[in-house]
């Protein structure tokens, strides 16, 4: 069988207010993976642009950007599906290589969220669930996590506590990873304090420090074919499973409140591929976009039984030098969460622990490792499991 | 001279801002008007639907009747809003929630009036049709 790589990564600071226009921002993820990569624009077949739309006022993005990069005249297309686009990104790369109609894709991940105000941006947010039947109730992203969070906490004991030491775990690795926007160390007493603005209430039961932040930022990934990856690559990282899957858009469609049902089939679908179990995975991304969220992926990878996902948090099993070592980057919730350049992150990330190049961020020797990367309020789910 | 033919946008009154005002459904907002909440079953394979739909995926048929929403549903979960997207800052603080009736589930809002320390998940609700101060319509979740 014919193996697909990942030869090349890359992302930009994620940032607050990116001094440039989007296509220069692109141009930080992209320089980055191509010199990582060690390659040129002419080993490049096609791109793959990706984003959750709404944010800029570009339309169709990827021949902008292709002409940017100097991607041009290779074909391009843009593609989304919302917070998870750049997990899709990869598995739509995976396949034009796997098919033998490319060698070399560069899947480029991107969003510019401080054009608009935070209010602008949670309708945007909103938006990106049902907008005939929801929307004009007045939802955003939090409030719909914050109803799992509810429900979790009323079927499981989960506390606010548990949901905050997600937050301070996080931040533990902030401040090593200098592409993250938060970097500073949080602690649980910031949560019970009611004047610090951690505790401020959002949709309850979530609070500010439960919620990740909008940023800027890019990223990109150079897949190719394992001729091309051997030809070019002293450490391909090598695309091992792949699960993807989707769900109602409307709340009045899920039977599960307690778990992300596209989380759970996507990550079958990618341990069978693959051929391995949780206990085989030594590193982990999962999408924290709240502190629920990561609880809840503990859970629907079956990394714990469903309820007991608070417990590796407490338990620090899910800390650099635990069993399962999960977002050891500071998660979205450190490095703020740039829509469409966010999975390009999380794979990054994975990447370079694989390859031994994490830094101050690196567990001890992996061989396996996941990313979990969800859009919407699980409406879209991606699972993609790497090895060296 | 052809006359303008007019466009029936009835459904751009759902809910404090709607984000759609043509829809095949558009009875709804009659029917909301009238003080009842309805969705639609089909008549070919008898898949009942909520938020009602004018397509039947199972079947493909068309054929779709209204029924009104009666009886008592569960409150499976809520979350009551501090913060607000723009346009519905006017109604802090607000309860988006999702109540269960068995055959088909229901999101909408808890009605304003229910004081906090009386909300449990589990707990009997019916959905009654709520009227906005800014003349709007939408519906609620009150106590059964």
């Amino acid at each position: 069988m014919e193996k697909v790589a990942i030869i090349g990564v890359g992302q930009s600071a994620f940032v607050r207010g990116y001094p440039g226009s989007i296509r220069e921002l692109a141009f930080e993820g992209f320089k980055e993976a191509m010199e990582d990569a060690k390659v040129s624009v002419s080993d490049i077949d096609a791109s793959i642009i990706c984003s959750a739309p709404e944010y800029d006022k570009q339309r169709s993005p990827s021949g902008v950007f292709a002409e940017y990069l100097g991607l041009i005249p290779q074909p391009t297309c843009y593609l989304e599906s919302l917070c998870s686009s750049t997990s899709t990104g990869l598995r739509m790369a995976y396949s034009l290589v796997k098919s033998g109609l490319h060698d070399a894709v560069a899947v480029l991940g991107f969003q510019k969220m401080s054009e608009i105000s935070s209010a602008e941006s949670q309708e945007r947010m909103g938006r990106g669930a049902d907008i005939q039947w929801e929307s004009p109730f007045g939802t955003m992203m939090p409030a719909y996590y914050a109803m799992f969070a509810k429900a979790h906490m009323e079927k499981y004991g989960t506390t606010l506590d548990d949901m905050a030491l997600v937050r301070v775990k996080a931040a533990t690795y902030g401040p090593i990873n200098e592409k993250a926007l938060f970097r500073k160390p949080v602690t649980l007493e910031m949560f019970t304090d009611p004047n610090h603005f951690m505790s401020g209430p959002v949709a309850i039961p979530l609070r500010v420090g439960d919620c990740c932040a909008n940023a800027d930022g890019s990223s990109c990934l150079i897949v190719a074919s394992e001729e091309k990856a051997k030809a070019l690559s002293k450490k391909p990282v090598w695309i091992r499973g792949l699960g993807a899957a989707s769900a109602s858009v409307n709340m009045a469609g899920r039977d599960l409140v307690t778990g992300l049902a596209v989380a759970r089939q996507a990550s079958e679908q990618a341990y069978k591929m693959a051929g391995v179990t949780p206990k085989d995975i030594d590193v982990a991304e999962v999408h924290d976009c709240f502190t629920i969220s990561e609880i809840l992926a503990y859970e629907d990878l079956d990394f714990a039984k469903p309820g007991e996902g608070k417990e590796l948090v407490k338990s620090k099993e899910t800390y650099k030098e635990g069993s399962i070592p999960t977002n050891v980057d500071g998660g979205l919730l450190s490095k703020g969460h740039p829509i469409g350049a966010t999975g390009g992150s999380q794979i990054r990330t994975i990447v370079l622990q694989l390859r031994g190049e994490a830094g101050d961020m690196q567990v001890k020797d992996p061989e396996i490792g996941l990313v979990h990367n969800i859009g919407g309020v699980g409406l879209y789910g991606n699972v993609t499991i790497l090895g060296r | 001279m052809s006359k303008k033919k007019e466009i029936d946008d009835r459904f751009k009154k759902f809910g404090t801002v709607s984000f759609t005002s043509v829809t095949k459904v558009n009875d709804f907002i009659d029917y909301l008007e009238k003080g009842k909440v309805m969705g639609t079953r089909c008549q070919d394979c008898g898949t009942v639907f909520f938020p009602p739909r004018a397509d039947c995926y199972h079947c493909l048929s068309r054929n779709v009747e209204w029924f009104e929403i009666s009886g008592k549903g569960k409150l499976v979960s809520y979350s009551k809003l501090k913060y607000a997207p723009v346009g519905f800052e006017g109604d802090l603080p607000y309860s988006i929630a999702l109540v269960d009736y068995g055959d088909y589930k229901i999101f909408g809002r808890l009605a304003s009036d229910i004081p906090d320390d009386e909300v449990r998940l589990g707990m009997e609700m019916k959905t009654v049709v709520n009227k906005l101060p800014n003349g709007q319509l939408n519906y609620v979740f009150e106590k059964a």
